[in-house]
């Protein structure tokens, strides 16, 4: 009697700690495709959807996360791949894993309309961009006028005193935002230029955020007068009504762009280029142009609401090979001259 | 005296072999279960970790050959080796790299230009490593061949072996190994003020006759509810640069060793006070009777025998901060600033810059010293235990006007602090926009729009607390009790005790980095529960096992050691004996064990953060990930959700406690 | 003091058969080769100073720790190697050993309960037990609500469950205080009794086992001293220890001179037999109670008389015990038990000199030990 009792409770248990594991494991069905993604949490829905408004046969399982974090898991399953497609990763973390080899070139139909800028150079490309996610100074107006700054015009206007403690950018060690932000000045002040104005702008920086929309956001919090992050999300605080100005200095500015890419070794081929061919095309790119003000498909952007207008002009002509190809080296000169501005009378 | 004649001396008697009862063997079969599981769990991740920190990557200049087209014709093929012994253009320190190193190849021909017309032919002699021309990858041995202004974009990748590089750049990377100096002072320090102000607490609990003891006792258990870095986000309100009394910190900044030391006493403290406050209360009256008969002063008293007596409990509350502050990870993530921890670099090198090399090495160093504290503590606790005398008889404070009503401000002070950052953080959440709309709403409740997984994650995380609680009390509990109640077994039983001792001493980043390596390999057949609520399972309560497994065995130890021999002469399985009399006397201990697993599971956040997937996101990691984008109220507001749900579990659990209590456990009344 | 009992005869069965048992710990030799027989029906004790390796053989008895060598035969079967679970007895420890959690019945019917015993088999079986240990309405009750005496009556029902053939008993009284214990005693010798279950009892108390034990076994530093009827242990003890450890004994050093002779100081006493070679140091003693104060007048036997000076005098209730010395004997102390009758009656007083007798039938040898 208590035997039987006992066998019972045990086979429970053992059903109960099965389903536990099984329970959250994905089950994919031939037409799911496993697309990793950097886009905004709240884009997702909107995006999964029109895609499906032209293949309803493909179903997106989105797996989304920061770009640090979606391009570490990607390498770290490199001998595993998890994912078919990455739609929505900046090119610059593209590039390393294309570097890799996980990526699965692949031209996608009518890739020829897209801006070349957009695209990648190899023979057949291994990944092709959405749109352009253009660094911008969000500037805090209430909080300035509180401590009588005027508004900078250019980089180099940051260096100026009155800015010291005033200035937070994110860490290009933790945050691609930031390594946009100091790959774009090593481009455009040449090496030792870039260096130089960032040893000045380091006297004058109060920290260095672990994300790139922090900044911004902080900024629109009143918690810093000025913070070096994106358009993007400036607009986005701005939107939500903080009293904020998009600075777009004079001197250009750095972008990255968001880009989808095949992940080699895919088992769903066929689905994978469904969706890159779909993610080029016109309505895909007036899909991202409600977000963003630059776009792949040239003729498509329209204005987006409290972006900055000239922004497509300051873009600089970026050199993603030099900074993926010197990422390394440039990271950790930073760190050794900045990252330990926990004791700067130290120095 | 006929009867006992012994036999002629012989030393050759056979010796018995016991048969082994069924019993025992399902009790050996259990106890090799779990710890397999410890093993699977801990050690076997653990080790991966640790030669994931010795895999090095380096430029092999023996590789790679190159040749040059002058005038007619192709140069002879030279090795980058030889042409860097010429040129001393690499030093070898630039050699060791990690794995996304990358080496120019035009250093080593010192007349290059890009606008000549020099062709330049490149190939790898075997397929080790690899090189790029621009981004893409060529690993085959043929010849390539370049154009002079292509042959600039070809850089030159590492190949991979092992050896102590990694150690040697982490500890010849300052900003790297500055971590180490700033983890252990912020540590020591807090380790200080806490234990001290928890001192002050205990002893107004404990040896005064104030007013309000159990309410005080509850506010100070609250900061055990939340994830460590809500105090972080609370100080931000209350002294960042938009802070409520930022002038309070005469211009110095929040964001760094001032806020992490702040939050780290907010969080620690509960902590400090549960063994202080137990060290107290087991010192022995009657050595205040004998201070009080030899007329010593209440000073006096105080440090010949209140220190003294509670000196272990002292030692082991000061390790057990000082090893939450150097392993805590969420709290310098949110206010450290610029003020590097170990346990950050972790999570900086490996999400920042996919080194997980380098974070495997950050990770070994955090080890050091949290095993070293863990370690101590151990040996403190166990001389404590040794030091509580059956014969003790327990102190009882007595009325004393002024002294009382010192204890009762000085905890209404303390009061307050938790209280007050826990009460700004629920301010904050509901404020619209700080601090241009001060107007109250739920706005920020509103997860769905913002990183970090919405409310699902909040309802992922209770599933996680819940089945966390369940599959943990139950491993625990059989594990403890194969442990305490075999037979024989020795070297095996030791070895359970000491796998399940470890886990304490593991920081929660080190577990989890240890779990990406061991479970994310492909040849791995567990490769399958990677991304799951399973892995979170697992981890979670692996990262909490030993202090539920100490719990269990506290609490095994206090039933009669004969309870098995008896059901045996009686031949009764020993499972009936568990379930109708061990596991029943234990219930309130088991339930104290899943309470533990549960609130853990909700406020748990470096074990986890490597280790969640977009469809298990966690309400703990959406605190952090919100916070971390710049949402900082609904971060607040998050972290407020758990706190909720923690003291709604707490209540639940007393509640159950008392019914079961009534219903099953009359024999504890006489 | 028991006489012996009727079960103990050379031809009663041998119901425990215990052959060269040792159990070693380590490097600690917990038992050494121990043999001892154990009859059907008596109660057998295990008796000598804590960690003299009784209830280590009690436990290799029972299975629970099983020796290193040696084997135990019970009933006929060799059930040395087996578990607990495997072999047949019931046993009662110190602690009890009760299921808080449960009630009194349902700690009683623990051992009952199998597919086999309907409930109101078990439930009668329950009561006959409960009647059997006189706690009948006590039943429904918790053990923390007993008293000791009833808690250690329950355990012993909860032993006796299953009708064992053999029943343990590791220091079953020795929680309880003395009155409790004193009337205990004489239950389970009765209960033993009537129901002629086998039994061994592990004690440290000579007392409990001079009571209720048909035989002793007096045990020292892992082996066996001496086996014996209750007073065959106390009137004959084998060794010098259990000359010691039971009772009260005057020792006194001397060297033997003839087979049944042995000089102290400048005295030779007569003794029982010893066939010990001359000269060889060893200890006489005799009990207090054995020395017996010749009166004047008496006819004085020959051998063993002494005059001896008192020294001190302790007041023992029933009898005094009178310290005396002679320069003859050296420093040495005898001391002898006097009734208080005897006491008045010759004026025994300290400072007084008295004659005593020394019977030669009480005057045990022993060999020196290093010496």
């Amino acid at each position: 009697m208590f035997k039987k009792s006992f066998m019972k409770t045990a086979a429970v248990g053992c059903i109960a700690a099965v389903s536990m594991i099984g329970m959250s494991q994905s089950t994919l069905a031939a037409t799911d495709l496993v697309v990793y993604s950097a886009i905004e949490a709240e884009d997702l829905a909107r995006y999964a959807k029109t895609f499906n408004e032209d293949h309803p046969d493909i179903n997106i399982k989105w797996v989304r996360d920061s770009t640090g974090i979606v391009t570490a898991k990607l390498l770290a399953e490199k001998d595993n791949p998890q994912a078919d497609v990455v739609w929505g990763l900046a090119a610059t973390s593209l590039l390393l894993l294309k570097s890799e080899g996980l990526l699965d070139p692949y031209k996608p139909k009518g890739v020829e309309a897209l801006d070349k800028k957009f695209v990648d150079k190899g023979d057949v490309p291994s990944w092709v961009g959405m749109d352009a996610w253009v660094a911008s100074i969000c500037y805090n107006t209430v909080e300035a006028a509180k401590n009588n700054l005027t508004p900078p015009k250019t980089w180099k206007d940051l260096l100026k005193p009155e800015y010291k403690g005033h200035l937070i950018m994110p860490n290009p060690n933790s945050s691609g935002t930031g390594f946009l932000d100091v790959s774009s000045w090593l481009q455009i002040y040449g090496e030792d230029g870039g260096w130089e104005f960032m040893d000045g702008l380091h006297e004058n920086i109060s920290r260095y955020t672990h994300s790139g929309s922090k900044p911004c956001k902080l900024a629109a919090a009143g918690e810093i007068p000025i913070g070096i992050s994106f358009a993007f999300r400036g607009a986005k605080s701005k939107a939500k009504g903080a009293p904020l100005e998009i600075i777009v200095p004079e001197e250009g500015v750095g972008w990255d762009m968001e880009a989808t890419a095949i992940i080699a070794g895919t088992d769903k081929l066929k689905a994978a280029q469904t969706l890159v061919d779909w993610s080029i095309t016109k309505k895909a790119n007036e899909m991202y142009n409600i977000g963003y003000a630059v776009v792949a498909y040239p003729g498509v952007a329209k204005p987006v609401k409290f972006f900055p207008e000239n922004l497509l002009d300051k873009m600089i002509d970026n050199d993603f090979e030099f900074a993926a190809n010197n990422r390394k080296r440039i990271l950790s000169t930073w760190q050794e001259r900045y990252d330990s501005k926990s004791d700067p009378k130290k120095k | 005296m006929s009867h006992t004649t012994t036999l002629p001396d012989t030393d050759t008697a056979p010796l018995i072999r016991p048969k082994t009862s069924r019993d025992d063997k399902i009790k050996a079969v259990f106890m090799a279960v779990i710890g397999l599981y410890l093993v699977i769990t801990l050690a076997l991740p653990l080790y991966a970790m640790l030669s994931k920190s010795f895999s090095t990557y380096s430029f092999d200049l023996s590789n790679f050959e190159f040749q040059v087209y002058k005038i007619d014709s192709w140069s002879e093929p030279v090795t980058a080796l030889s042409l860097n012994q010429k040129l001393n253009v690499v030093t070898p320190a630039e050699l060791s790299t990690s794995s996304d190193g990358r080496l120019g190849v035009t250093a080593f021909f010192p007349d290059f230009s890009f606008r000549s017309i020099t062709r330049y032919k490149i190939r790898q002699i075997n397929l080790d490593s690899s090189f790029l021309v621009g981004s893409e990858r060529i690993a085959d041995t043929e010849w390539h061949e370049f154009s002079s202004n292509d042959f600039r974009r070809v850089v030159l990748r590492p190949s991979s072996s092992t050896g102590l590089d990694n150690y040697k750049i982490y500890f010849s990377t300052p900003s790297l190994f500055k971590s180490i100096e700033n983890s252990l002072f912020i540590a020591f320090v807090v380790m200080i003020i806490t234990v001290s102000m928890a001192f002050g607490f205990a002893y107004a609990l404990n040896r005064s006759t104030m007013r309000f003891k159990g309410v005080f006792r509850l506010i100070a258990m609250a900061p055990i509810l939340v994830p460590s870095l809500l105090p972080g986000i609370a100080l931000v309100y209350l002294f960042g640069n938009q802070g409520m009394i930022k002038g309070l910190l005469m211009g110095q900044s929040i964001y760094g060793p001032i806020g992490i030391i702040i939050g780290s006493i907010f969080f620690t403290f509960p902590h400090a006070l549960i063994i202080i406050s137990t060290a107290l209360s087991i010192s022995d009256g009657r050595l205040y009777e004998a201070a009080i008969s030899l007329r010593a002063s209440r000073w006096k008293t105080f440090w010949t025998v209140t220190i003294p007596a509670a000196r272990y409990g002292l030692f082991s509350a000061a390790f057990v901060v000082f090893n939450l502050v150097i392993t805590d990870f969420g709290l310098p993530k949110v206010i450290g600033g610029q003020y590097n921890m170990l346990a950050v670099d972790i999570y900086k090198q490996v999400i920042g810059q996919q080194n997980f090399e380098m974070g495997a090495v950050v990770s070994v160093v955090l080890l050091l010293p949290a095993m070293f504290a863990f370690s101590i503590d151990r040996y403190v606790q166990k001389k404590q235990v040794a030091q509580l005398s059956a014969q003790s008889v327990p102190y009882e404070p007595k009325p004393h006007k002024r002294f009382d009503l010192i204890c009762l401000f000085y905890s209404l002070l303390v009061a307050v602090f938790i209280m007050g950052l826990i009460g700004v953080c629920q301010y904050a959440a509901l404020i619209k926009f700080w601090p241009y709309d001060l107007s109250l709403g739920l706005s920020n409740y509103n997860f769905e729009v913002m990183d970090g997984g919405g409310w699902g994650s909040y309802f992922n995380s209770i599933k996680l607390a819940f089945f966390t609680a369940i599959a943990g009390t139950l491993m625990v509990f059989i594990g403890a009790y194969m442990v305490e109640k075999t037979n024989g077994l020795t070297t095996a039983r030791s070895a359970f005790q000491f796998l399940a001792m470890m886990p304490m001493a593991v920081p929660g980043m080190v577990l989890g980095l240890a779990y990406i390596f061991f479970f994310n390999n492909p040849a791995n057949p567990l490769n399958s529960i990677y991304a799951t609520m399973g892995i979170l399972v697992i981890c979670t309560v692996t990262h909490f096992y030993t202090v539920s497994h100490l719990t269990a065995v506290t609490a095994l130890k206090q039933m009669d050691r004969e309870f098995e021999s008896v059901a045996s002469s009686l031949k009764q399985p020993f499972y009936k004996l568990l379930f109708k009399v061990t596991f029943p006397v234990c219930l309130p201990a088991t339930l104290d064990i899943s309470i533990y697993l549960f609130v853990n599971a909700m406020t748990t956040v470096s074990a986890v953060i490597f280790l969640y997937s977009p469809d298990t996101t966690l309400a703990s990691i959406a605190v952090l990930n919100m916070d971390d984008a710049g949402d900082v109220a609904p971060a607040a507001a998050m972290g407020m959700m758990i706190f909720y749900t923690n003291v709604a579990a707490r209540l639940i659990h007393i509640f159950i406690t008392r019914k079961l209590m009534i219903k099953t456990q009359a024999w504890r009344v006489r | 003091m028991n006489e012996p009992s009727p079960s103990h005869s050379q031809d009663a069965t041998v119901f425990l058969q215990i052959d060269n048992l040792t159990k070693k710990f380590g490097t600690f030799t917990a038992l050494d080769k121990v043999s001892l027989d154990v009859y059907q029906g008596e109660l057998i004790c295990f008796l000598g100073p804590s960690g003299c390796g009784k209830t280590t053989f009690l436990r290799a008895i029972a299975g629970l720790d099983i020796q290193t060598s040696g084997t135990v035969i019970q009933a006929g079967e060799d059930i040395s190697a087996l578990p607990p679970s495997e072999r047949d007895f019931g046993i009662v420890f110190q602690s009890y050993a009760l299921f808080p959690n449960l009630t009194v019945e349902k700690n009683i019917s623990f051992g009952l309960e199998n597919e086999k015993t309907s409930r109101s088999d078990i439930n009668h079986r329950v009561q006959e037990l409960l009647e059997m240990v006189g706690l009948s309405d006590q039943g429904k009750k918790f053990p923390t609500q007993l008293s000791g005496g009833q808690q250690q009556r329950i355990a012993l029902a909860r032993a006796l469950a299953t009708s064992p053939g053999l029943l343990l008993l590791d220091e079953p009284l020795s929680a309880l205080d003395a009155k409790v214990r004193g009337y205990l005693r004489h239950e389970m010798k009765a209960l033993q009794r009537s129901l002629g279950v086998t039994t061994v009892m592990v004690t440290h108390d000579q007392e409990e086992a001079l009571t209720m034990a048909d035989r002793i076994v007096v045990m020292n530093d892992g082996v066996i001293e001496q086996v014996g009827t209750p007073t065959e242990i106390y009137r004959e003890p084998g060794t010098l220890f259990v000359a010691d450890f039971i009772g009260a004994m005057n020792q006194i050093n001397g060297r033997t001179t003839g087979s049944n002779q042995v000089v102290v100081g400048e005295t030779t006493f007569t003794t029982q037999k010893h066939d010990l070679e001359a000269n060889i140091p060893v200890v006489v003693a005799i009990r207090p109670e054995d020395i017996v104060p010749v009166e004047e007048g008496e006819s004085s036997p020959e051998d063993n008389i002494l005059d001896m000076t008192v020294e001190d005098m302790e007041f023992l209730g029933s009898f005094w015990r009178v310290s005396m010395s002679n320069p003859l004997l050296g420093k040495a102390l005898l001391n002898a038990d006097m009734s208080v009758n005897a006491i008045q009656r010759l004026h025994i007083d300290i400072r007084t000199t008295i004659t005593v007798e020394l019977p030669v039938d009480r005057l045990c040898v022993f060999l020196a030990e290093n010496e």
